[in-house]
C-alpha cells in the first residue's frame, strides 16, 4: 500500500523499544526465612502451612505441618510457641495465634482420621530408638518415612514419655496424645514397652542395629538435702505428676508448698490445687524476672489461686510447717541469704528442683562423651560413637517437648545420612525476612482471636482441659492474619504496580516472572511488595 | 468468648489482587488478561506515576465498556512518551488532538457516535494537569456545560513535566519548578488556591466528579466503573506523582501518592450533581513533613534551617481539607476495605 503523504515508516508497537536497557538495578524474586519458621524448635515451616490454611484447605496445611512434626494437636497445646514471640505481626498489632491454628489443624486431623504420609520403601537398615517420648517418637516417625526399620523401646508401660507422665491432663488430654502416638506407630514401628536398656553396646549388637538413637529423657528428680523433722511429707514433682498420670495421686493435704521456679513447679502447684489443696504456694529463691517458668503458665496458675513466695529458700521441713528464709539478690542476680526466717504452714513440700538423666546404659560406651550429666552431640545429633545419636532432655538444650521433637527429626536426618554414608549438611538458610522489609500498608488491621478458657472456678477442681480450641471460623481468621513474611503469597501487587507491564503473571501457584526486556528498574515492585519477597540487585556491567 | 466474622480480605486486603477472592471480585489490574491499554516499551521515566495511572484508568474503562471505547489524548507527557513516530504503546482506539482542545474533540467523537447510532461506544478524554486546568480549561468547561457524554480524566502531576517542569495552575504552594525557583524571600510556588479543578467541575453541577490516586487501585477502578455507568459529562482527577519533576525516588511513586492522601493534602472523594457523596477517610493520619521530605521540590523547606512557618502553612492546608471533606479516620467506623468496595 502506498503510504500517505509525508509518512515513510510503518506504524508499530512500542514493544520494539526494549526499555530494559535503561536499567542499572534489577528486581529479583526471593524466598526469605520467616521469623516463625526460624524460631520453631521442631523445624516447622510455619508460614507455609499457614499459607495452605488460608484458603481453607486444612488437610493440605496439616500435611505440610506433619512433614516436620507429627504432633500438631499436642504441640497446639503444650508448645511455648517461640514462633509467636518471633512473629513480625507483633510489631503491627499482635502476633498471629500460630499455636491455636496448629491445635485446630491437629484436632481436625484426629477428628477426620487423616493418616500420616506412608512409610518409605524398605532400605534394609535397622535403627534402635531408646525412649518413647517426643524425641524418640519424632525420630521413629521420620526414620520410618525414610524407609528404615525402627525398633522403639521404652521402660514405661505406655509411650509418650514426659508428655504422658510429666504434663498434667488439664494441659494435654490423654486421648489427644494417644491418637497422635497411634498414628505414628501405625506406620509400622516395632514397639517394646517396659523394656529398659541396660547396656547400649550389647543391645545394639544383639539386635544387629545399624544405628541407635538415645532419647531417654531426664527422669531423675534432683533432691536437696533439707533438714526435716520426723514424718515431714516431702516428695518430688516428677513422681507427683507421674502418680497423678497413673491415676494414683498421693495425699498432699490442704496446704502444699512447691519448691522451685520452673514449669514443673507450676504444673505441680496447679495439680495440687486440683487434688484439693486450698493453699498452693510456690517457694522460689529469685524474683519473677529470673523465673524460668513461662509467663503464660505462671499467669494461669495465679489466676487459679496459686500463690508465689518470691526470694525465699526452704531451711527446714517439719510436719505441718516449713521454715523459710528470705534472700536478696546480689548485683549479678544470685540469691544471698539474709538470715531472716519465718514459718509457712504446709502439710507437704513438693520439690521441683530440676531433673537429671539416667545414663547407666552408656557406661560401657566409652566413645560417647558425657559432660555434667548431659550427652555431648554434634550438630547432626551424633555422639562420639559412630552410629549412636542422642537427643531430647538427655543432651544440653532447653528441655521442652518442642525441642525434643526437633532433635528427633534432626537425628533422623543425621542417621539417614550416616546409613547412606553421606555428609549430613544442612542447606544454607535463606536470609531472614525482617519486619523492615514488609510494606504493612497492605494488611488490614485485625486483632488476634483469643482461645476460650475454662471458667476459672471450674478448672481448679477438675483435670479438664483449661484452654479450649478455636472454631473453624476463628482459626481461618487467625491463619489469614499471617503476613507471609519473605514469601510471595501472590497478591498481584508487583504485577499491578509496574508502570511498564514488565511483570508476567504465571497463574495460580506459579507466581510471577520479570520481563527484563522492559523492566526499567524503577523499584516500585520492591517498595510495594507487602511481604518483602523481592530484592533489588545491581546489574553487572 | 468474643468472635469476629471471617472477612475474606485479611490477607493482602489492600493489595492489587487477592487469591482468596472469587476472580470476578478482583481488580482489573490483577487479571493476567487485562487490556494493558498502555503497553510496554513506552518512553516514560522510571517509576512514572502517569503511565501507571493511565493504564489503571483505561484498563478499567475498557472492562466497564466491554472494549467499546474511544480515547482522545491532549498533548503532554502521556502523549509524547507513548507515541513517538512511528511507534505506539496504545492497544486501544486512541487519537491525539492538540494541547488545548481534547475535551472539544471528545465532544465531537461522542456526537459522531450518537449520529451513527453507536451509543454503546463510549468516549474518554485524557490530559495532564497543564492540558486540563490551564490550556484546555475553556474547552473542558464548555463540555461540562453542555453535559456531553464524555468522561474526562486529568492525570495530575502538578506541573508541565514534558517541557521541563514548569509551573501549572495545579502546582502546589512552595513547590520548586523551573519557573518557581527556590530563591528569594518566598522560594518556590506562591501560596494561594491555584486551580482546584475537581471543585470547579463540581461547580458545573455535572453528574459525576471524583478524585483518586495511583496509591489506591481499588478506589480508582471503582470510580472509573461508576463513571461509566453514568451518561453525561463526568470528571475524574487522578494524582500521579512524577519522580522527575517532584524529585522523588522512582521506587517511591506509590508511597508519595499514598502520603498525599494520608496527610490530607490530596482529598479523595466523589461527588454527584455537585454534592460530595463519599470520601475515602484517612487510614493513618500523617504530618505533612513525611510527604514533603521525600520530594526534592520541597528540599528548600528542610535542611539546616527548616522553614517551619512554611511547613506549618502547608499543614494548615491539609487540616483544612480534612475538616472540609470529613477525612478524619475517627469520624468513620472502619477504614478497612470491607467498609467500601472490595
Amino acid at each position: 500500500m502506498e503510504p500517505p503523504f509525508a509518512i515513510t515508516l510503518d506504524v508499530g508497537s512500542s514493544r520494539a523499544n526494549h526499555t530494559g536497557s535503561w536499567r542499572v538495578e534489577r528486581p529479583v524474586y526471593v524466598d526469605r526465612q520467616p521469623p516463625c519458621s526460624d524460631a520453631c524448635l521442631a523445624g516447622e515451616r510455619v508460614q507455609q502451612w499457614l499459607y495452605q490454611a488460608e484458603p481453607g484447605d486444612y488437610e493440605a496445611a496439616w500435611r505440610q505441618l506433619v512433614e516436620d512434626n507429627p504432633f500438631p494437636a499436642v504441640m497446639g497445646r503444650i508448645c511455648y510457641h517461640p514462633c509467636e514471640t518471633a512473629c513480625n505481626r507483633a510489631q503491627l498489632d499482635e502476633a498471629v495465634g500460630i499455636n491455636a491454628v496448629e491445635r485446630f489443624l491437629g484436632d481436625l486431623a484426629i477428628d477426620r482420621g487423616w493418616e500420616l504420609p506412608p512409610a518409605g520403601s524398605d532400605t534394609g537398615k535397622r535403627v534402635l530408638v531408646i525412649g518413647g517420648g517426643p524425641a524418640g517418637l519424632s525420630c521413629a516417625y521420620r526414620l520410618r518415612r525414610l524407609g528404615h526399620h525402627v525398633r522403639l523401646v521404652d521402660s514405661a508401660v505406655a509411650l509418650g514419655g514426659m508428655m504422658r507422665f510429666g504434663i498434667p491432663a488439664y494441659r494435654l488430654p490423654r486421648d489427644v496424645l494417644d491418637a497422635e502416638i497411634e498414628r505414628i506407630i501405625a506406620l509400622g514401628i516395632d514397639v517394646g514397652l517396659e523394656h529398659t536398656v541396660e547396656d547400649i553396646e550389647s543391645e545394639r549388637a544383639e539386635g544387629a542395629f545399624d544405628a541407635v538413637f538415645v532419647a531417654v529423657g531426664a527422669q531423675l528428680a534432683r533432691r536437696l538435702d533439707i533438714p526435716s523433722g520426723d514424718s515431714a511429707r516431702v516428695l518430688d514433682a516428677i513422681s507427683l505428676l507421674h502418680r497423678v498420670a497413673d491415676g494414683d495421686p498421693p495425699q498432699l493435704g490442704l496446704r502444699v508448698a512447691v519448691y522451685g521456679g520452673g514449669d514443673t513447679a507450676i504444673d505441680a502447684a496447679r495439680t495440687a490445687r486440683r487434688l484439693g489443696a486450698t493453699d498452693a504456694v510456690v517457694v522460689y529463691r529469685r524474683n519473677r524476672g529470673h523465673m524460668p517458668a513461662h509467663g503464660d503458665e505462671l499467669d494461669e496458675a495465679l489466676a487459679e489461686g496459686v500463690t508465689v513466695r518470691w526470694l525465699s529458700v526452704v531451711d527446714r521441713v517439719d510436719p505441718g510447717r516449713l521454715v523459710v528464709e528470705k534472700v536478696r539478690l546480689d548485683d549479678e542476680g544470685f540469691p544471698v541469704p539474709t538470715g531472716e526466717t519465718e514459718e509457712l504452714a504446709a502439710d507437704s513440700l513438693v520439690l521441683a528442683l530440676g531433673q537429671d538423666t539416667d545414663l547407666t546404659l552408656l557406661e560401657r560406651a566409652p566413645d560417647v562423651a558425657v559432660d555434667d550429666g548431659y550427652v555431648q552431640v554434634e550438630a547432626t545429633m551424633m555422639t562420639g560413637e559412630a552410629g549412636v545419636f542422642a537427643g531430647g532432655d538427655s543432651v544440653p538444650s532447653q528441655r521442652t517437648a518442642t525441642m525434643a521433637i526437633g532433635h528427633g527429626g534432626r537425628a533422623a536426618l543425621g542417621i539417614d545420612a550416616f546409613l547412606a554414608g553421606r555428609d549430613a549438611t544442612d542447606p544454607p538458610l535463606a536470609a531472614p525476612a525482617t519486619f523492615d522489609r514488609l510494606n504493612t500498608w497492605y494488611f488490614a488491621e485485625a486483632p488476634r482471636t483469643r482461645r476460650p478458657e475454662l471458667e476459672r472456678a471450674r478448672r481448679v477442681s477438675t483435670f479438664d482441659e483449661v484452654v479450649g480450641g478455636l472454631t473453624e471460623e476463628n482459626a481461618l481468621f487467625e491463619a489469614r492474619r499471617c503476613l507471609s513474611c519473605g514469601n510471595c503469597f501472590e497478591c498481584d501487587n508487583c504485577f499491578g504496580v509496574c508502570p511498564d507491564n514488565a511483570v508476567i503473571k504465571l497463574g495460580p501457584g506459579e507466581r510471577y516472572r520479570f520481563d527484563y526486556d522492559f523492566c526499567k528498574g524503577c523499584g516500585i515492585c520492591v517498595a510495594e511488595c507487602p511481604c518483602g519477597a523481592i530484592d533489588m540487585v545491581p546489574e553487572e556491567i | 468468648m468474643t468472635t469476629q466474622p471471617v472477612r475474606f480480605f485479611q490477607v493482602g486486603s489492600f493489595a492489587v489482587g487477592n487469591r482468596l477472592l472469587p476472580s470476578g471480585d478482583r481488580t482489573v489490574q490483577s487479571d493476567a488478561d487485562r487490556t494493558n491499554s498502555l503497553d510496554a516499551g513506552h518512553r516514560a521515566c522510571q517509576g512514572c506515576g502517569e503511565a501507571l495511572g493511565a493504564r489503571y484508568a483505561i484498563d478499567a474503562a475498557m472492562r466497564a465498556t466491554a472494549g467499546r471505547l474511544l480515547v482522545v489524548n491532549a498533548t503532554g507527557c502521556l502523549e509524547v512518551f507513548s507515541t513517538p513516530y512511528p511507534q505506539t504503546s496504545w492497544r486501544i482506539a486512541w487519537l491525539h488532538s492538540l494541547f488545548g482542545n481534547a475535551p472539544a474533540v471528545a465532544t465531537g467523537m461522542a456526537a459522531a457516535m450518537k449520529v451513527k447510532g453507536k451509543t454503546d461506544v463510549r468516549v474518554v478524554g485524557q490530559a495532564g494537569d497543564g492540558g486540563t486546568v490551564d490550556i484546555g480549561f475553556g474547552c473542558l468547561s464548555g463540555m461540562f456545560e453542555r453535559n456531553d457524554d464524555v468522561l474526562f480524566i486529568c492525570y495530575d502531576n502538578e506541573a508541565y513535566m514534558n517541557t521541563g517542569v514548569q509551573r501549572s495552575g495545579a502546582t502546589p504552594p512552595a513547590a520548586r519548578t523551573a519557573t518557581t525557583e527556590a530563591v528569594g524571600s518566598q522560594p518556590g510556588n506562591v501560596f494561594g488556591q491555584g486551580k482546584d479543578l475537581p471543585r470547579l467541575a463540581m461547580a458545573h453541577d455535572i453528574p459525576y466528579v471524583a478524585t483518586a490516586t495511583v496509591a489506591d487501585l481499588h478506589d480508582l477502578e471503582g470510580k472509573v466503573e461508576r463513571a461509566m455507568q453514568i451518561r453525561g459529562a463526568r470528571y475524574l482527577h487522578i494524582l500521579v506523582p512524577c519522580p522527575l519533576g517532584w524529585g522523588s525516588a522512582s521506587s517511591d511513586t506509590i508511597r508519595v501518592a499514598r502520603l498525599a492522601q494520608e496527610t490530607g493534602l490530596f482529598p479523595v472523594f466523589e461527588a454527584e450533581g455537585g454534592q460530595v457523596t463519599a470520601v475515602s477517610p484517612i487510614r493513618h493520619r500523617t504530618p505533612v513533613e513525611e510527604y514533603l521530605s521525600l520530594q526534592g521540590r520541597y528540599a528548600h523547606l528542610f535542611g539546616e534551617h527548616p522553614s517551619l512557618d512554611v511547613i506549618a502553612r502547608i499543614q494548615a492546608i491539609a487540616d483544612h481539607n480534612i475538616a472540609r471533606y470529613g477525612l478524619d479516620p475517627g469520624e468513620h467506623d472502619d477504614a478497612g476495605p470491607e467498609g467500601g468496595r472490595p
